[in-house]
């Protein structure tokens, strides 16, 4: 194992992460930038991340961004877990295949049209019921929770597959009915992965700019979404800063999803093994 | 062993340790013509068995036999697709495991891994609702029982697998069911704590008196553990019977060659004399002598079934008279053998050309180190006519 570390390989990482990161690291760079210009650098200075925290707009659409964040990845966390144990635990039933693949397909849906088709929804649904009479943060919520839920069902039903069904089994033998074999040992045992799903879905809708642009209404502006129409504008610094710290707090959530992750397929190894 | 007068001198048996040849007992779990499709598969083919209460019953058969998803259906994991399971007396159809007065203990344990060895041990009691402090004594005296009391506080990744298993074992015992369902109990330890496992469980169970129902694929487990053994294969049983009643008086050449291992030589019935069958592979080849109880004609087809430590060798140079006076005295030679410490194996070929399998005990001490009997040693081999059996299925 010791040989020399081939040349070629890693040149070739470097390449790839460079590829990768290099514009991520320019744009966190140029947001110490004092020059208000953006090419030009005019020494190091944190005066647009002052900036940006005296600005009403990004404060409330932080805010938002924030509600909207933690209530659809909570409500995608019940779905999606349900959902996941459902695909599961239900056995084997006609179209199992078929199911499993469509939860799924959000993953692989262009945003734009899941964004597009949500919208003729809650036009329907006014159009029938009256109700959203206007979208907001209600419509938006309720869209970044049907498509981040299918990230969570994803997360449980692997996380299931990959657990003992003997273990629920034990429990209803020792005389644990259903409901309580479900709070006693499953939902304990998919604790981790509805935790890494919540997180997953948390970023998600942070980051969501398309979906949010087709499902929102006036005066409910997300971060991304404030970032975009102020870019249209002309660029300016204090978005890089904003951009930032949007990287920043979105590599923490990604980063603790996948140490949780990486921890318990460790415990289990560590169980299988022994 | 099986049968013993009574002290007063009257004609009356004493059943006790063995309840399925007495005539008035009840069986405690009653298995009534059980089917298990799955799909188009047959599972589970319209069994029948009695179990008595306090016996340690093994169901032994290969993987795929039926076996477990019987012990699922015992469980309650399972529904039969047709078919009723009494235990004491109550039919168990529609009864939800939850419910059902039996617990089991899973091959792979099944440990919370979330729960420490005291909190899983007390699970089926907290479920139960027995007040806490119940709870508590229960617990601890089970825990001493099974000698795991300094582990308490562990969690099952902390644990050996012996400990595990012990934790499975005091984990299914606690709420003191009727009958104990174990799957593959020792399968998971390495061979010296499986032996060792093997007298503690049957310690347990004779201290308890619980009736418990083991699924094993290790006849030499069945054997150790068992009162009774019912042999499994594709979803029927083949046998039903004690360890050594299955392995003295195999009912089929299956039964013969997958409960420890057997000569099986094809043969037509040429001769007969009482019960006593002359029997022969082909019409040039020397005659076999066996007993046996049952009718059967000239030229019926059979098969002979010798156990290889039922046969004795001696090197053709040094036989001795018991040898020499036997019957089925055959020749042959050495082909392969293997010195197994206590006992030796001999693949021998006889002279009309069929291989014998033969295990003796080394009783005498080799002092140089050389085995009397080697490869290619030309020696005879004889065994009685009532060692072997015939076997026509």
């Amino acid at each position: 194992m010791n040989q020399k570390k081939s040349k070629f390989l890693v040149s070739c990482l470097i390449f790839g992460y460079a590829f990768l990161y290099i514009p991520i690291f320019l744009l966190i760079i140029y947001s110490f930038n004092y020059s208000p210009l953006l090419p030009v650098w005019g020494g190091f200075s944190t005066r647009w991340y002052t900036r940006l925290l005296e600005s009403p707009e990004v404060w409330s659409a932080t805010a938002l961004s924030l509600q909207i964040a933690f209530i659809s990845a909570t409500v995608a966390t019940v779905f999606g877990t349900l959902a996941g144990l459902a695909l599961a635990r239900l056995g084997r039933f006609r179209g199992k295949t078929v199911f499993t693949g469509m939860i799924s397909a959000p993953l692989v849906m262009p945003e734009v049209i899941t964004g597009l088709s949500l919208l003729l929804l809650f036009i329907t649904l006014w159009q029938l019921t009256g109700w959203p009479e206007q979208r907001g943060m209600m419509t938006i919520t309720i869209a970044h929770i049907t498509f981040a839920m299918a990230y969570v069902a994803v997360i449980v039903q692997s996380r299931l597959a990959g657990t003992n069904q003997a273990l629920e089994e034990a429990a209803m033998d020792l005389g644990a009915k259903p409901l309580r074999v479900l709070t006693d040992i499953t939902i304990p045992m998919l604790a981790p992965g509805m935790m890494a799903g919540w997180l997953l879905a948390f970023t998600l809708s942070l980051d969501d700019l398309i979906i949010a642009s087709f499902v929102s209404g006036p005066g409910s502006t997300t971060l991304p979404m404030l970032i975009y129409s102020r870019i249209r504008l002309g660029l300016k610094p204090d978005i890089n800063a904003l951009a930032t710290i949007l990287i920043v707090s979105v590599a923490i959530g990604v980063l603790v999803a996948g140490w949780i992750m990486l921890r318990q397929q460790k415990q289990r190894a560590l169980l299988a093994n022994q | 062993m099986s049968t013993q007068a009574s002290s007063d001198g009257e004609s009356q048996v004493d059943y006790t340790h063995t309840p399925w040849l007495d005539p008035s007992a009840t069986p405690f779990i009653q298995i009534k013509n059980i089917n298990k499709q799955f799909g188009a598969f047959t599972a589970v083919s319209d069994v029948s068995l009695d179990i008595y209460k306090g016996e340690l019953f093994a169901l032994l058969g290969g993987s795929g036999c039926g076996k477990t998803t019987l012990l699922r259906m015992l469980a309650g994991f399972e529904k039969p697709s047709s078919g009723s399971i009494l235990i004491d007396g109550v039919d168990m159809g529609g009864i939800p495991p939850y419910e059902r007065p039996v617990n089991m203990m899973f091959q792979s344990y099944a440990l919370f891994p979330h729960m420490n060895v005291e909190k899983n041990i007390a699970y089926g009691l907290k479920r139960e609702g027995v007040a806490k402090a119940e709870r508590t004594e229960r617990t601890k005296e089970i825990l001493n029982m099974v000698e795991l009391a300094e582990f308490a506080k562990r969690k099952p990744h902390q644990l050996s697998g012996g400990q595990r298993q012990r934790v499975a074992l005091a984990r299914a015992l606690i709420k003191r069911p009727k009958v104990l369902l174990l799957d593959e109990p020792l399968a998971a330890l390495d061979k010296r704590l499986r032996e060792q496992t093997q007298f503690e469980l049957m310690n347990i169970q004779e201290k308890l008196g619980i009736t418990f129902v083991v699924v094993t694929h290790d006849q030499e487990e069945a054997m150790t553990l068992a009162t009774r053994i019912a042999v499994m294969d594709k979803g029927n049983f083949e046998q039903i019977g004690t360890p050594a009643q299955i392995y003295e008086n195999p009912r089929s050449r299956f039964i013969a060659s997958f409960i420890g291992s057997a000569n099986l030589l094809e043969c037509t019935v040429v001769e007969r004399e009482g019960n006593m069958y002359s029997v022969s592979q082909s019409s040039n080849s020397q005659a076999i002598l066996v007993e046996y109880d049952g009718d059967l004609s000239i030229g019926a087809n059979v098969t002979v079934a010798v156990r290889p430590e039922k046969i004795r060798v001696e090197k053709r140079s040094a036989v001795s008279s018991a040898v020499a006076d036997g019957h089925n005295q055959l020749n042959g030679i050495v082909k392969e053998m293997a010195y197994l410490g206590r006992l030796s194996t001999y693949h021998i070929v006889t002279e009309n050309d069929v291989m014998i399998e033969v295990t003796s005990p080394n009783q005498a001490r080799y002092r140089d180190g050389n085995h009397p009997i080697d490869w290619d040693d030309e020696v005879t081999i004889n065994f009685a006519p009532q060692s072997a059996v015939l076997l026509t299925e």
